[in-house]
């Protein structure tokens, strides 16, 4: 089974961090990635860059309207994504649990549909 | 004859079936309706050829049977069953079969019991579930015991279902390392059941009542799963057991509340009370109490008591102020304030009611509490006023009633015009 775990955080809140925590958090989130990948959990994994640089398009009536910033206004921004392969949601929530990020803000572990 | 030997295999044994068909199949629905219609089938098959040496054994062979019919027609799941097809020919080693080992078969339970109780589906989610397949109630019944519309309960048993199969909530015990959570999750289910059976006359009755039956069930039934005792588990058994021995003396025959102090205690169910204190006993032997081991020795004092005169309080007083240690919520510092009123009168008790006024202003048992305080010092016009604000915020009739009962008791003081912030009619 595929997971994907959206990782949300308060943008704000890692925008003021210190230099140093910032690095910190950075060599957690690379010694997780390759913990996954030698595990063979991880598929696929990205950051996303801040919602400042988010741009929302829509098509109503054949019209197309974009529109500056992220779709919604929320106390936590998504932040990056990791998709995973896990046995069952037990393990995947277990993996979500290790994402740096959990530590302040929160992750979304959602099944991934499969069409057959 | 044959009818009753397939309600009490349904009764006692629904759960422990439906638990066995679920790993067999790997679905709740197709074991549900597999396991449904093998009972339907019970009761012509065993009419006509006589009931099966081992009941149990013959529905979930042919649950299984039917499960694989099911399987079959759905296209997507033809590996699988081809798959269940080879296990069902090759049955000399089934868990269902004669020879079943006991050991192997109550793990089963155990595995529904924690994928019902998984803290990924909602609470509500979990008890209806829990009591769908565990205790074997049908949705209408779990929708009457809970006062919403079956079609609600029948959604959200559906949506619970679906999230199972879609997310892959595991059908499995989880490792020992997540005990604790896990099983508080499961405890918590299983006293959200009890305490909605408890909390008594709204609603049907009958349901509610056997609510609590099949809570004690429950926690009879981890209880005896679990490998080694813990604590908690005996103490949330014991506080159930002696919560519900008071049953028959906590209402009159008017269906009026009467309270712990008034009640008749030969009454009470003495077996119970006797299992009640001795799961106390060893429980608070075996290591730190929890909040249930807790709650479970102070319903263990007023059982211990045959008069209330007699009970115990500086005792209540000490394990409230433990229970507050670990969980510093107002309604235990209100029951607290009772208590400390026992022992050191309703001034002192008075006081450390009203400090939780702004928190706990919406409770209607706030109010109730401090009116009675109130009335035991004689201010009989503050006490109406408490009685009041009481009766505004209670919805349960029993309760109502009661606190009715006390204002007219402590009657309407000269001179005091109804106040307008009364929307109540009076009663």
């Amino acid at each position: 089974m595929q997971y994907m775990l959206l990782i949300y955080d308060n943008e704000k809140q890692s925008n003021s961090m210190t230099p140093g925590d910032s690095k910190k958090l950075m060599e957690e989130y690379y010694a997780f990635t390759e913990d996954v990948k030698k595990s063979g959990h991880l598929v696929a994994g990205d950051a996303l860059q801040r919602t400042e640089t988010a741009t929302t398009v829509r098509v109503r009536d054949g019209k197309r309207l974009t529109t500056d910033g992220p779709f919604a206004e929320t106390k936590e921004q998504l932040a990056g994504y990791y998709l995973v392969e896990a046995k069952d949601l037990d393990e995947a929530i277990a993996i979500a649990a290790r994402i740096p990020s959990v530590r302040k803000g929160s992750i979304e572990v959602r099944p991934i549909q499969k069409f057959d | 004859m044959v009818r009753e030997a397939v309600d009490r295999l349904y009764r006692e044994e629904w759960g422990r079936i439906l638990a066995t068909l679920i790993r067999l199949v790997g679905d709740f629905d197709v074991a549900e309706e597999a396991a449904q219609e093998a009972f339907t089938l019970a009761v012509e098959e065993w009419a006509a050829r006589g009931v099966p040496h081992n009941p149990r054994a013959w529905i979930v062979q042919t649950a299984r049977h039917k499960a694989i019919d099911r399987l079959r027609r759905r296209a997507r799941f033809a590996d699988k069953a081809a798959q269940l097809a080879a296990e069902a020919d090759d049955a000399s080693h089934d868990d269902a079969g004669e020879g079943a080992v006991d050991g192997g078969v109550r793990d089963e339970r155990l595995r529904l019991i924690f994928t019902c109780c998984h803290p990924a589906l909602a609470v509500e989610a979990q008890v209806a579930l829990t009591l769908r397949t565990l205790c074997g109630l049908t949705t209408e019944e779990i929708a009457r015991a809970f006062l919403v519309p079956a079609t609600t309960m029948a959604q959200r048993l559906v949506r619970a279902k679906g999230k199972i199969r879609a997310a892959a909530i595991p059908y499995r015990v989880p490792a020992q390392a997540d005990w604790p959570d896990r099983l508080d999750a499961v405890m918590a289910v299983v006293y959200l059941v009890f305490n909605e059976g408890y909390a008594a006359a709204q609603g049907d009755s009958l349901v509610r009542r056997e609510l609590c039956a099949e809570a004690i069930r429950l926690q009879r039934i981890i209880r005896a799963l679990l490998p080694s005792p813990l604590v908690e588990v005996d103490g949330l058994l014991a506080l159930m057991l002696l919560t519900d021995a008071r049953r028959d003396a906590r209402a009159d025959a008017g269906g009026d509340l009467v309270l712990l102090a008034e009640q008749d205690r030969s009454k009470w169910d003495g077996a119970a009370i006797a299992e009640g204190l001795e799961l106390v006993r060893t429980a608070l032997g075996r290591g730190l109490p929890g909040p249930y081991a807790l709650q479970a020795a102070i319903a263990a004092l007023h059982a211990e008591a045959t008069r209330a005169e007699e009970t115990d309080w500086p005792q209540i007083v000490a394990l409230y102020g433990a229970l507050w240690s670990q969980h510093r919520s107002p309604v235990i510092a209100l029951n607290r304030a009772v208590a400390v009123a026992m022992v050191s009168g309703p001034e002192v008790g008075l006081q450390l009611v009203d400090v939780l006024g702004e928190v706990l202003d919406g409770y209607h048992l706030f109010h109730a509490t401090r009116a009675d305080l109130l009335r035991q010092l004689d201010r009989r016009a503050e006490a109406g006023e408490a009685y009041r604000s009481a009766l505004a915020r209670a919805e349960n009739e029993a309760e109502r009633r009661f606190i009715s009962r006390r204002l007219a008791e402590v009657g309407s003081p000269a001179g005091s015009a109804p106040r307008s912030s009364d929307r109540r009619p009076p009663e």
